[in-house]
């Protein structure tokens, strides 16, 4: 193989890598905590009001493509920002309407997080439905307050319980995080595609670029695995 | 006169559209231990959970020394749980906690002791009802009979004024059932205030001051268990442990 081309290819992939794992990253974080609340207030009876704004929340998200998600957020919100200059005087948008015209990072990041929550929320709702209700009456019995026995619980279980599903959705952002090149971030997969367009190298490129997203899944899978150990409970999924 | 230590007065509970308590009341004197019996869905794990405020009562109200429950804010009705002990049948221990957790947990939590305060009193209690070298280990760990103990323990580390008991043994082996109601006898020798719910007739009427018996939401009968146990009284209750001695085969 021409090492100039390796060279090049090398340096553009681990741009690429960089830039994917700072839209991994935080979007992991994000989801994780945004689908352990909304998961939380849309499994443990809380009243209406809350409860169906978030369960549209998540209609939306699990219902429409990520592509068209990351597109409109992107394309769409300035455009919908530009649409409502007219109504404010001498047309300048107050500061608060910057959050429509965000920046393809930002866009990536926002959407994966929203998106990934959404899913993370499904797999927490479904783990608090899980626990015995005894759970909740002996906690009630001892004086905890609703609240205390969500967090000292409730939570500790429900996440427990959800945790290789949320795992597997971890595992999933990572390959989605794929879908930034569209708005032009170049992460790992732009990245490939810019070196194969200008070198015509289209399979040497892409079997690289796969070759690192499975290096980078394996290595986040080997760090799944060893957090569920690290908190494996007897009698909980795991066994030690 | 003397302000009974619990008092529920004229009880009523509707759940699912169905009566299940029917106009219940009684109470206990500081130190007492009373029994309550009867068939299963009588009405009697739902009169605990109301008792307790885990139900709340349709109508009527419990008296915890005199201060009523039912005129207390939600913030107070925590207060007032704290101070009321409870044993459920199926146990219902933190899953996810150690045994000394479980038992620490709410000390932590509610009573905003020092994480190292909670944890000597749960050895405390734990050595208490002789668990004392299972302090770290997980509920799946641990036998049906030492469950139990863990989890009076943990009603006993909150200092209640009153311990209400589900039928604390239904749920456990023969051979398991001996351990536990020993801890009972020796709580009650202590002076522990206590209603229980139990089909241990021979354990009750050697105990107990009063039997209740419950059937159908109603009190039916109520006395000391010479009275209402004795072979010619005729009564629904010795009728019914009867049937409970056949089937078990125990006095």
């Amino acid at each position: 193989m021409n090492p100039d081309f390796l060279r090049l290819l090398l340096a553009e992939l681990n741009q690429g890598l960089w830039l994917s794992l700072k839209i991994i990253a935080p979007s992991a974080l994000c989801g994780l905590l945004i689908g352990i609340l909304a998961g939380a207030v849309r499994g443990s009876g809380y009243p209406g009001f809350l409860v169906r704004p978030l369960n549209a929340y998540v209609a939306l998200f699990r219902g429409t493509a990520l592509l068209a998600q990351i597109f409109i957020c992107y394309y769409g919100l300035p455009g919908l920002a530009n649409w409502m200059k007219p109504f404010f005087t001498d047309h300048n948008l107050p500061p608060l309407w910057k959050i429509f015209s965000l920046s393809p990072y930002a866009s990536s990041v926002l959407i994966f997080s929203l998106c990934s929550g959404a899913y993370h929320s499904e797999y927490i709702r479904g783990a608090i439905l899980s626990i015995k209700k005894g759970q909740f009456q002996a906690a009630r019995a001892l004086g905890f307050s609703p609240a205390q026995t969500f967090w000292t619980i409730v939570i500790p279980q429900a996440v427990r319980r959800a945790w290789p599903g949320c795992g597997n959705e971890i595992i999933y952002l990572i390959k989605y995080s794929s879908l930034a090149f569209v708005v032009s971030a170049k992460e790992l997969t732009g990245a490939a595609l810019s070196v194969a367009n200008s070198t015509f190298r289209f399979t040497e490129t892409f079997f690289a670029a796969g070759l690192y997203y499975l290096i980078v899944i394996t290595a986040v899978t080997w760090l799944l695995n060893r957090l569920e150990k690290a908190f494996a409970v007897p009698g909980f999924g795991r066994d030690l | 006169m003397k302000v009974p230590i619990l008092e529920a007065r004229n009880i009523s509970k509707s759940l699912g559209g169905k009566l299940i308590l029917d106009d219940v009341s009684l109470s206990l004197e500081k130190g007492e231990l009373k029994v309550l019996i009867g068939p299963s869905g009588g009405g009697k794990s739902t009169l605990l959970q109301c008792i307790h405020y885990l139900h709340r009562p349709d109508k009527g109200d419990v008296f915890l020394e005199g201060r009523s429950a039912s005129e207390m804010g939600r913030r107070n009705i925590c207060a007032f749980r704290q101070e009321i002990g409870m044993i459920f049948q199926d146990f219902n221990l933190f899953d996810h906690l150690t045994a000394e957790n479980n038992v620490a947990i709410a000390l932590r939590k509610v009573k905003k002791q020092s994480k190292a305060a909670a944890l000597a009193r749960a050895r405390e209690e734990l050595a208490r009802v002789g668990l004392a070298d299972k302090a770290s280990l997980y509920p799946a760990q641990l036998s049906g009979g030492q469950k139990q103990r863990v989890s009076i323990a943990r009603a006993l580390a909150m200092d209640p004024k009153v311990m209400l008991l589900d039928e604390p043994t239904s749920a456990l082996d023969p051979e398991l059932i001996g351990e536990v109601l020993n801890v009972i006898v020796d709580l009650a020798k202590s002076g522990m205030t206590m209603l229980m719910a139990t089909h241990q007739i021979g354990f009750a009427r050697r105990l107990t001051s009063e039997i209740i018996f419950m059937e159908k939401g109603r009190i039916t009968e109520a006395g000391p268990p010479a009275e209402l146990l004795a072979p010619d009284s005729r009564s629904r209750t010795a009728d019914f442990c009867a049937k409970l001695n056949e089937l078990m085969g125990q006095g």
